[in-house]
This record gives C-alpha cells, sequence and structure tokens, in this order.
C-alpha cells in the first residue's frame, strides 16, 4: 500500500482539522470539563438539530463505514440485516427511551445505571448493569479501533518502525488510530464531540452520495453491477422443514440488534444528553436519514464486488490483512480521483473517531459513578470523580486495543454482535423496568442476568467468538439464532419467574424511589 | 376520548410503529429478485426503501402525541 501524496494530503488536513475542531470548540464554550456532567453529559443541553448530527455520529460508526459493506461484500444478502437492524432501532427510540429520559432528568441520572440503582434500590443489580455496560462497549470500541487502523493503512501510513528494544514493529496504523483517540477523548469530552459529528455527518453524506453516483456510472449501472455478484449469495437461501435457515438468522440478527443498540452506554450518553423528550421523538423520524446512507454504503459493498477490487494487485497486501474489512478503502482508492478519496477516508476516520471518543466517555462515566463511587470512595470530590471517569475511559480503550489484536477476525462485524449479546442482558433491568412498576424485582432481574449471560458467553465461546449465529435444536427443527436473543429470552423468563416466586415468599419493602408520574 | 383510552393512553395509532417490524422481520416476503427496478432486486430496494416508510410510519404518531400535549 504506497501512499498518494494527493490522497495523503487531504486525508491528514481533514482528518486532524476536525479533530482539532473539538479541542478548539471546548476552549470556546469555557466549559468545565472537571465536572462530570459536563463533560460527560454535555450539560443536557442538545436540541434537536445538534441531537440529529450527534446521535448520527455516534450510532452510525465504523460498523456502518467498514463492517457492514464488508459483510455485504464477502457474504452477499446477510451483511443487509444492517438495514432492517437501523430502522426496527426507531420505533424503540420513540416508544422506549423518552421514559428514560424522563425519568433519568427528574433524578439526575447519568447512567443506565443509575437509573437501576434508584428503581430498585440494589446497589448488586445497578454494577451488573454497569459492568456489563463497559464490557459490552469495549469490543464495540475495538471495531472503531480496527475501522481507523483500516483508513490508517489504507491512505499508506503503514511503515515499519524499528524500535530498540521490542523490534520491527507493523501495527504503526493500529497504534496511530490508539494515540489519537486517547488524546481526543481525554480532552474533548461530549461538547467538543458534538461540533465535530456535524462536520462528520456532512463529509459522510458527501462521500456516501458522490460514491453511489459515480461508481455505477463507472460500471454501467445497477443492473450490471448485481449482474457480477455471486448468485449464490445474492438472496438469503432458504429454510427446509428441519432447519428454519438463513432468513432466521436473518430477521434475528435484525430484531436483536435493534434491541440492543439503545442500552449501549454511549447510546444512552446520547439520548440523556438531548434537552427534552420531543427532541428524542423528532429524532426517531429524522435519524432514519442514516439509515439510508447506511443501506447506500451497505450497496457499496456489492459494487466492490463488481468492481473486482479483491483481485486487484495493489490492494492485495490491504485484503491480505484486513481481509474484507478493506472492501470500502478499496474500492474509494480505485474509483475516486485522489483528493476526493482523501476526503472519504477522513469521513471514514472521523466516522469511527466520533463514536470511539463517546463510548469511551461513557465506559468511564459508568465506572466512576457506579462503581468508584458507590463502592471504593463514596465521598470523592466532583474533580476527583471527572479523574477518575478520564482514567477509566482510557483503560477501555487499552482493552479494546486488546480485543483488536487478539481478536483479528476476518469480519469486523463479529465484535459489535458480540457486544450485543452481552448488552442485551441488561434489558429487563433497563427496558422492562420503565413499565412494570411491580412485577419485577432486583433478586429476578439479577438472576435472569446473570443465566443470560452465562448462557450468551458460552454460545460466544462455543461459536470461537467467530459468529454470532447459534443453531438451536429444539423438537427435532434447527433454529439459527442470534445468540442475544436466545440468551434473552432465558433471561426475562427467570426474572419473571423469579420475581413472582421472591414476591410470594417473601414481604420485602419495595425500595423505588421513582413514582409513575417521572416517566411522562 | 373515551374513558378507556384515558386510562390506558393506548390510539389505534400506535399500530402504525409495529408495521415495520411485521414489514421487515417477515423475510420470506421480500427474499426475491422480482420486481427489479432500475436493476436493483427487490430484496434490496424493498428495504432500502423502508428508511422512508418507517419514518412515514412514526411521524403521525409523533403529531398524535404532540396535540395531545404527552
Amino acid at each position: 500500500m504506497s501512499a498518494n501524496p494527493v490522497a495523503l494530503t487531504v486525508f491528514l488536513v481533514l482528518f486532524f482539522a476536525t479533530a482539532g475542531l473539538g479541542f478548539y470548540a471546548t476552549k470556546m464554550k469555557t466549559v468545565n470539563l472537571s465536572d462530570l456532567g459536563q463533560w460527560g453529559l454535555g450539560g443536557r443541553s442538545f436540541g434537536t438539530l445538534i441531537a440529529w448530527f450527534l446521535l448520527g455520529g455516534d450510532i452510525y460508526t465504523a460498523y456502518t463505514f467498514v463492517a457492514v459493506p464488508a459483510l455485504v461484500a464477502g457474504a452477499g444478502a446477510t451483511g443487509f440485516f444492517a438495514v432492517p437492524f437501523t430502522i426496527l432501532m426507531y420505533p424503540v427510540l420513540f416508544v422506549v427511551m423518552p421514559r428514560l429520559w424522563s425519568v433519568a432528568h427528574k433524578h439526575g441520572y447519568v447512567t443506565a445505571a443509575d437509573f437501576v440503582r434508584g428503581r430498585f434500590g440494589s446497589r448488586g443489580l445497578a454494577l451488573a448493569v454497569a459492568a456489563t455496560g463497559i464490557v459490552a462497549t469495549i469490543p464495540y470500541i475495538a471495531l472503531q479501533l480496527m475501522g481507523m487502523q483500516i483508513v490508517f493503512a489504507g491512505i499508506g501510513l503503514n511503515f515499519t518502525l524499528n524500535l530498540p528494544v521490542i523490534g520491527a514493529f507493523h501495527d504503526l496504523p493500529l497504534l496511530v488510530a490508539f494515540l489519537v483517540l486517547a488524546i481526543y477523548t481525554y480532552h474533548s469530552g461530549l461538547h467538543g464531540t458534538a461540533i465535530i459529528s456535524v462536520a462528520k455527518g456532512i463529509l459522510v453524506y458527501v462521500a456516501v452520495l458522490a460514491a453511489v453516483v459515480v461508481i455505477p456510472i463507472e460500471l454501467g449501472g445497477y443492473g450490471k453491477i448485481f449482474a457480477a455478484a455471486d448468485p449464490k449469495t445474492l438472496l438469503l437461501g432458504h429454510g427446509t422443514e428441519s432447519n428454519l435457515g438463513p432468513q432466521f438468522s436473518f430477521a434475528s440478527l435484525a430484531l436483536g440488534s435493534a434491541l440492543a443498540l439503545w442500552l449501549y452506554p454511549h447510546s444512552i450518553t446520547g439520548v440523556f444528553s438531548s434537552s427534552s423528550r420531543s427532541v428524542l421523538k423528532r429524532n426517531a423520524f429524522l435519524l432514519p436519514s442514516f439509515t439510508f446512507a447506511l443501506a447506500l454504503i451497505a450497496l457499496l459493498g456489492v459494487m466492490a464486488v463488481a468492481v473486482g477490487v479483491k483481485g486487484m494487485p495493489e490492494y492485495a497486501e490491504g485484503y491480505r490483512i484486513f481481509g474484507n474489512n478493506f472492501a470500502i478503502p478499496a474500492l474509494f482508492l480505485h474509483s475516486f480521483s485522489p483528493w476526493f478519496a482523501g476526503l472519504a477516508f477522513a469521513a471514514i476516520g472521523v466516522g469511527a473517531l466520533v463514536p470511539a471518543a463517546i463510548m469511551a466517555i461513557s465506559c468511564g462515566n459508568l465506572f466512576t459513578r457506579n462503581i468508584y463511587k458507590e463502592f471504593i470512595a463514596p465521598d470523592c470530590t466532583p474533580a476527583t470523580e471527572s479523574k477518575v471517569a478520564k482514567i477509566m475511559s482510557l483503560a477501555t480503550k487499552l482493552a479494546a486495543l486488546f480485543f483488536v489484536v487478539a481478536l483479528q477476525s476476518s469480519y469486523a462485524i463479529n465484535l459489535q454482535l458480540l457486544g450485543g449479546i452481552w448488552i442485551c442482558q441488561t434489558l429487563p433491568s433497563v427496558m422492562l423496568a420503565l413499565y412494570t412498576p411491580r412485577q419485577l424485582n432486583a433478586s429476578g432481574l439479577l438472576l435472569g442476568w446473570l443465566a443470560g449471560m452465562v448462557a450468551g458467553t458460552w454460545m460466544a465461546i462455543s461459536l470461537q467468538f467467530k459468529g454470532a449465529v447459534y443453531s438451536l435444536d429444539l423438537f427435532g427443527v434447527t433454529i439459527p439464532c442470534y445468540a442475544a436473543i436466545i440468551a434473552l429470552l432465558l433471561n426475562i423468563l427467570i426474572a419473571y419467574v423469579v420475581s413472582f416466586l421472591v414476591r410470594t415468599i417473601s414481604n420485602a419493602p419495595v425500595r423505588d424511589e421513582t413514582v409513575a408520574e417521572d416517566y411522562l | 376520548m373515551d374513558e378507556k383510552t384515558k386510562k390506558h393512553g393506548f390510539h389505534p395509532v400506535y399500530l402504525l410503529l409495529i408495521v415495520p417490524f411485521v414489514a421487515l422481520l417477515w423475510v420470506p416476503f421480500y427474499n426475491r429478485i422480482e420486481p427489479q427496478i432500475f436493476g436493483i432486486p427487490f430484496f434490496y430496494w424493498y428495504q432500502t426503501v423502508w428508511t422512508f416508510l418507517g419514518t412515514a410510519c412514526t411521524i403521525p404518531v409523533y403529531l398524535y402525541e404532540e396535540r395531545k400535549g404527552k
């Protein structure tokens, strides 16, 4: 991968100018970054438009720009499940999240675990929700680091560094990606990130719209593009009498991912930073415009196959290291003039940086509020609190770095699907708890969570962390289903049964600091 | 508004929010090539068009809630 000087220059200028905007914006606003509510929630001040950019920048990540088209390019129709996923998550946003926003606003909750602590008066359950949030986000941050790594490598920043003690160091792009993210997050907080989300949105739309116009013209229309695709993977395989088949796993991946998405700490941070319920409801029908962009990017995966970038010698090294995850970078390098390729790469790079920063900030919030202050140092000052959050956010990034190195998976999307299995197990405690005044209690939820986590992790291990669709054999029928859904069903079942039993045998007082009006 | 609606806060307009789930989770319905548009198989354009139809399902519910001052 040799560097094109024009592409490299445009990329570096745009990428670092955008990241620099984050620092500058923070300085301009005289935000007190040693206050967690400011660094971590942007002061709950974002209106419809800024929330649109911020949530869009937060939710549409390297998953969208790298992992989904990679799966479409490599495996065909299956990869398109991301489209129903990112459509179906909006009715969930519309119905569920305003309730969570209201109760959080009323009681000053910053994290989902804060809500669980208040709703059930259980430190143990809050700890479970906080720890799950952090653990599930780490592979998601890893996916962002991988996205940036691929961009840096693709643009030509892939020389080998000869270090005195360690010897030759090949993974410079990954190291650069990590350093950029770490320095950026530490200094900027959520205010700065909101500003660069705007730049990200603009860069992404320009790059995507250009791609879906220019590339089909080069290739002679969409008909030729789909004619070049592998007919075996153009559609999903049909099920048989004894196996529900890929159509079922497709639907389960879409539904499971849609249920998981708003439970992630970075999504909840984005939701809580909005200034009102109406901002969220409006965004439930404004944000799908980003889903449209996602669908177009998924189609770029089909185009990468039609162009045949995989077989071109100049991209062989990229494919050797990153597999199909290199499809979109290779397509951009091949189809765009160098300066526009630089712009498109900057779009992907910033596209990964924004969510990674919010993810790391959210993990910092979770650790500080629900683990450090709750169990280690209850009397710490706000300044210490903010400092711990920043150190913890750095620790999650280091863990993510480890994930990238340890799990160099052929499809980056598996990192996100793995996180989804875990985060889904907090659904009963966070989402069902918004609706069920008395049916659920802490003991039931904790046992359900434990069962879901154990079952989900066990399925992931049995798939060797290389996939997320587990084949369940039930009454002689094979059901290939996203492991998150199977684990969640078990979780919900146990949560209700145990809650019911506990309620019948004991009359311990209900410790719920919220009342019905708080949710409206 | 009748008594029952007031109590449960349910109005038929909320059923619109279920429509995308039916349309997109019943995969056999759209797992096909024909009819194509501009050479794009049904499977691909159907799901892409739903990014807009999903919005079209949500807006009436939003307007209803705003009018009710919810």
